[in-house]
């Protein structure tokens, strides 16, 4: 594998993580538990979608032949996807759809950290931008995991479920590759296990505080980062993508 | 404006012989243009119809998420799903601080909020109808949210204070979402033999519906001469409908599309379109409950309440945790 292939598919695990998340918390589109929930979810999504511009447009670029970050997003299959598993799970309830957020935010918070000193200014340059708004949901999605793990009987035992449900899908975060090693050897990305120390603090902080108990089974699927996926990407892909499938080559 | 057939309450105009002290300085402070303020006095009958007005609109605002909601997860390229993104949070944005000033005449979020839920108050009835098609983007912005922008710029100069300054700020969005509507539509109307039949088919369904926002003929209205002697209501719906007409034929005819209203007509004389009015039956029919949505769209808002009870629950209760263990730290 040479570099530009590496890097192709490292930015497509970038930039599909954040295109499924936000799809998946655009769903909630009008139907949160409050107001400000809304609002705070649909600027989630729409932060998540400028990252998502941003990384697929490189990719193609990277690529070289001729594709756009619309025709990544909207023009592939499920296996050419190389989102991690964690973002195409359903959102369940309000509580594991922010449960989701957190164990993803920590993690691309570190990672936009490193990726800010990468070798590869476009890279270190997307990372700059992106991390000022990570750094944001970050705070809101602990704060509310914080705030209904340690709220009710009942608020707190679905925290503890959605925690147990989703943290099968943490370790795949934190898994090199080939494509990692190409990476970590050009200076362009860190190696993903370097990042773990440092999300087990956090995250063992915040559950703390919520007062929930992390599971000591560390089993991880794995699969996104290569394009095998669970069932419900291909469900996800079918609504994202129905127009620019059904009427190829209109322009919106 | 997403407020149709609020009713005025009240009794009518009074004449000033007939008016209180009071009732004529509150009357002769709105003739001078001055605002009002939470903490004035005002007559019941002015805060009750407030109280309808700015609620109604407020849930069109929040129900008014599921149309557009609906094409979110399709948008066909990313930076519609962005715009359209943006345009969502801005409507539950408007539906907050619209809340916040109905809040100011003495009735909390929760209780309008359980108004709309069991169907005490309304919302406008263009959201009981479907958005069918991704043109939908776009004539929901142009049509509908150009008919409310009608309604709004006069209503920027209404007496009540924070509703006043509440439409100045939902005014400045609403024109940007009226013009990323009509961009979607210029693209679609431009675009393949489909996207065109997206677009008229689009224009087709909402053109009546739209012209419907404005409330019913003078004629058939409840009269509402109190409500603008209160300075609430600004124009006639007939004036606003008018306007709305003649500013959106052309528009039509730039795009290349038919106006569903086969005898729409230039009429020299009054310098505006003569058009057909809707089908006011059908008006009726929707706001009694029987448009093609409204079941889904109020089940939609009731089951997001109920799922959300948990939360709010514990959003609250870990609220108070904190405030106590601060409370013994201290």
């Amino acid at each position: 594998m040479n570099r530009d292939q590496a890097l192709f598919e490292f930015l497509l695990r970038m930039g599909d993580s954040t295109l499924i998340l936000s799809h998946r918390i655009s769903e909630w589109c009008g139907h949160a538990p409050v107001i400000e929930e809304d609002i705070a979810l649909a600027n989630t999504a729409l932060d998540l979608i400028g990252q998502t511009q941003f990384w697929l447009e490189l990719a193609g670029e990277v690529e070289g032949k001729g594709r756009t970050a619309d025709n990544l997003a909207h023009l592939r299959d499920a296996w050419d996807f190389r989102n991690l598993l964690l973002v195409e799970r359903p959102n369940g309830d309000f509580g594991k759809t922010l449960m989701r957020q957190f164990l993803f935010d920590v993690w691309q918070s570190l990672m936009l950290a490193k990726l800010k000193g990468s070798s590869d200014q476009r890279i270190a340059d997307i990372a700059e931008k992106a991390s000022k708004e990570v750094a944001y949901h970050v705070e809101r999605s602990a704060n509310t995991v914080i705030s209904l793990g340690d709220g009710t009987e009942e608020s707190h035992q679905r925290m503890q479920d959605a925690l147990e449900d989703l943290y099968p899908y943490v370790g795949e975060m934190f898994i090199g590759d080939k494509v990692d090693e190409v990476l970590v050897k050009a200076g362009i990305a860190p190696d993903p296990a370097s990042l773990r120390a440092e999300y087990d603090r956090i995250v063992g902080d915040v559950m703390y505080k919520a007062t929930l108990q992390l599971p000591e089974d560390d089993f991880a699927h794995q699969g996104g980062k290569t394009g095998r996926h669970t069932e419900h990407l291909g469900y996800i892909l079918a609504d994202m993508q129905f127009l620019q499938r059904a009427y190829p080559g209109a322009e919106w | 404006m997403y407020a149709q057939m609020v009713k005025t309450a009240g009794t009518g105009v009074k004449k000033p012989k007939d008016m209180t002290a009071e009732e004529k300085a509150f009357q002769a402070k709105i003739d001078r243009n001055e605002k009002i303020e939470p903490k004035d006095w005002m007559p019941d009958d002015y805060r009750a119809t407030l109280i309808r007005q700015i609620g109604q609109h407020a849930h069109s605002e929040i129900v008014g998420q599921l149309p557009e909601g609906n094409w979110l997860t399709r948008a066909p390229t990313l930076e519609r799903k962005a715009i359209l993104l943006a345009k969502v949070q801005d409507e539950a944005g408007h539906g907050l601080y619209l809340y916040s000033a109905c809040e100011t005449l003495g009735v909390s979020r929760d209780e309008l909020t359980e108004m709309l839920l069991n169907g005490k108050m309304k919302y406008s009835s263009i959201f009981n109808y479907p958005t069918l098609n991704w043109a939908d983007m776009g004539a929901v912005g142009w049509l509908v949210d150009g008919a409310a922008i009608m309604n709004q710029v006069p209503l920027q100069r209404t007496s009540y204070g924070p509703y006043s300054r509440a439409m100045v700020r939902i005014c400045k969005e609403e024109s940007f979402h009226q013009r990323q509507g009509y961009a979607i539509m210029m693209k679609m109307a431009a675009g393949t033999a489909d996207q065109k039949r997206m677009a008229q088919d689009a224009l087709d369904r909402l053109w009546f519906p739209s012209l419907m926002m404005f409330g019913p003929s003078n004629k058939e209205s409840v009269h509402s001469e109190q409500s603008m002697a209160w300075r609430i209501k600004i124009n006639t719906n007939d004036e606003l409908r008018q306007k709305f007409v003649d500013q959106t034929v052309p528009q039509i005819e730039f795009l290349g599309l038919t106006c569903p209203d086969k005898d729409i007509k230039w009429n020299e004389e009054k310098g505006g379109y003569d058009y057909t009015d809707p089908d006011w039956s059908e008006f009726f029919a929707v706001l009694k409950g029987n448009g093609p949505c409204n079941k889904d769209r109020l089940a939609a808002r009731n089951a997001a309440w109920k799922n959300g009870a948990w939360v709010r629950d514990a959003m609250l209760a870990h609220a108070r945790k904190k405030a106590a263990r601060k409370a013994v730290a201290a």
